[in-house]
């Protein structure tokens, strides 16, 4: 009975810590969640004189994935995206973030290209508007073009399996606008 | 003498390096106290602890560009404020607004020290009732017997 107090709070102490083990300190959820995506106007990566907007990513959901050539976890990702690409058949649009266009463009060709469209963002402008801080990060966005999920850090098998694929499916059921 | 000379020219050169960091000119001086007190406030995503001022990650410096841009375009605290949270949510804020989500920051302390207090009373009270216990100064009575007791 003496002990019972004591022992109720070192028991509440030791699952709060272990629930706050558990919790990614780098993981900041985003504002930008069922929020319009911001509109841009940006060159694509392989041509100059072709421009992209907003408009052009409406009509049907597609995946944003932000990555840059000197950034070492989008390496890690990659194979992961060449694989929704080929195999899930998945419209990714690439944001290359604060990169030149000569770096981006050899990674894709030394790598292959998972992406359908490549946006170049050598400022991080929209990378700025879309609250990016570390990259890659991945935006599901739906045909209306609202953020619905934002992915920090690279796509895993298990995040694409267990997170993306079924939002993906969702999102392609709903009825189109 | 001289040592402490020495001392404060040094304080004098880490303070102008920190400062070097940022070589953002301001027409008015209420600008630049703005500029700093915005940045002090504003947390660096990348390096967490850390604020924007402080930080030298990549990402802090364009957040700083963009306060700088911001301020000398004539916005205003608030304005540059929800800038920043509607990009990278209320974490950004080192002091973040009240609100059901915040309260347990908030008022948590206080509901430690409520506890902690409620604690302290609770051992002072059993104290307080078990002092004059028969079989506590039966042992003393024991004790001091014992010592007295010739070796």
């Amino acid at each position: 009975m003496r002990f019972l107090v004591p022992m109720a709070i070192f028991v509440v102490l030791v699952v709060v810590l272990a629930v706050g083990l558990k919790l990614d300190p780098r993981y900041v959820p985003s504002p930008l969640i069922n929020k319009d995506a911001p509109a841009f106007t940006l060159e694509t990566l392989a041509d100059p004189k072709t421009t992209l907007t907003k408009q052009d990513l409406l009509g049907r959901p597609v995946l944003v994935n932000v990555w840059a050539s000197w950034c070492s976890a989008c390496r890690v990702e990659h194979p992961v995206l060449l694989s929704m690409a080929q195999n899930d058949k998945v419209e990714i649009i690439g944001l290359n973030y604060k990169d030149t266009r000569e770096a981006g463009s050899e990674l894709l060709q030394a790598h292959g290209n998972p992406y359908r469209q490549v946006l170049f963002d050598p400022q991080g402008k929209l990378g700025l508007d879309l609250g990016v801080y570390g990259v890659p990060e991945t935006f599901v966005l739906d045909a209306k073009g609202v953020i619905r999920f934002k992915q920090v850090g690279p796509i895993t098998p298990e995040a694409w399996r267990d997170q993306i694929k079924p939002l993906l499916a969702k999102l392609a059921t709903s009825p189109a606008p | 003498m001289k040592r402490l000379r020495t001392a404060l020219l040094l304080c004098a050169l880490v303070g102008g390096a920190q400062a070097a960091d940022t070589p953002f000119r301001f027409d008015q001086p209420e600008q630049a106290a703005r500029y700093q007190r915005l940045t002090e406030e504003l947390r660096c995503l990348v390096c967490q602890n850390q604020n924007l001022a402080d930080s030298h990650a990549d990402l802090a410096q364009d957040l700083r560009n963009e306060v700088y841009r911001m301020i000398t375009s004539g916005q205003t605290d608030r304005q540059i404020v929800d800038f920043m949270v509607a990009r990278y949510g209320e974490f950004v804020l080192y002091r973040p607004p009240v609100s059901p989500l915040t309260w347990l920051l908030w008022f948590g302390p206080f509901l430690l020290l409520a506890g902690a207090g409620g604690v302290w009373w609770a051992v002072a009270r059993d104290r307080g009732v078990s002092a004059p216990d028969a079989t506590e100064d039966a042992a003393v009575a024991a004790l001091t017997r014992q010592d007295k007791a010739p070796s």
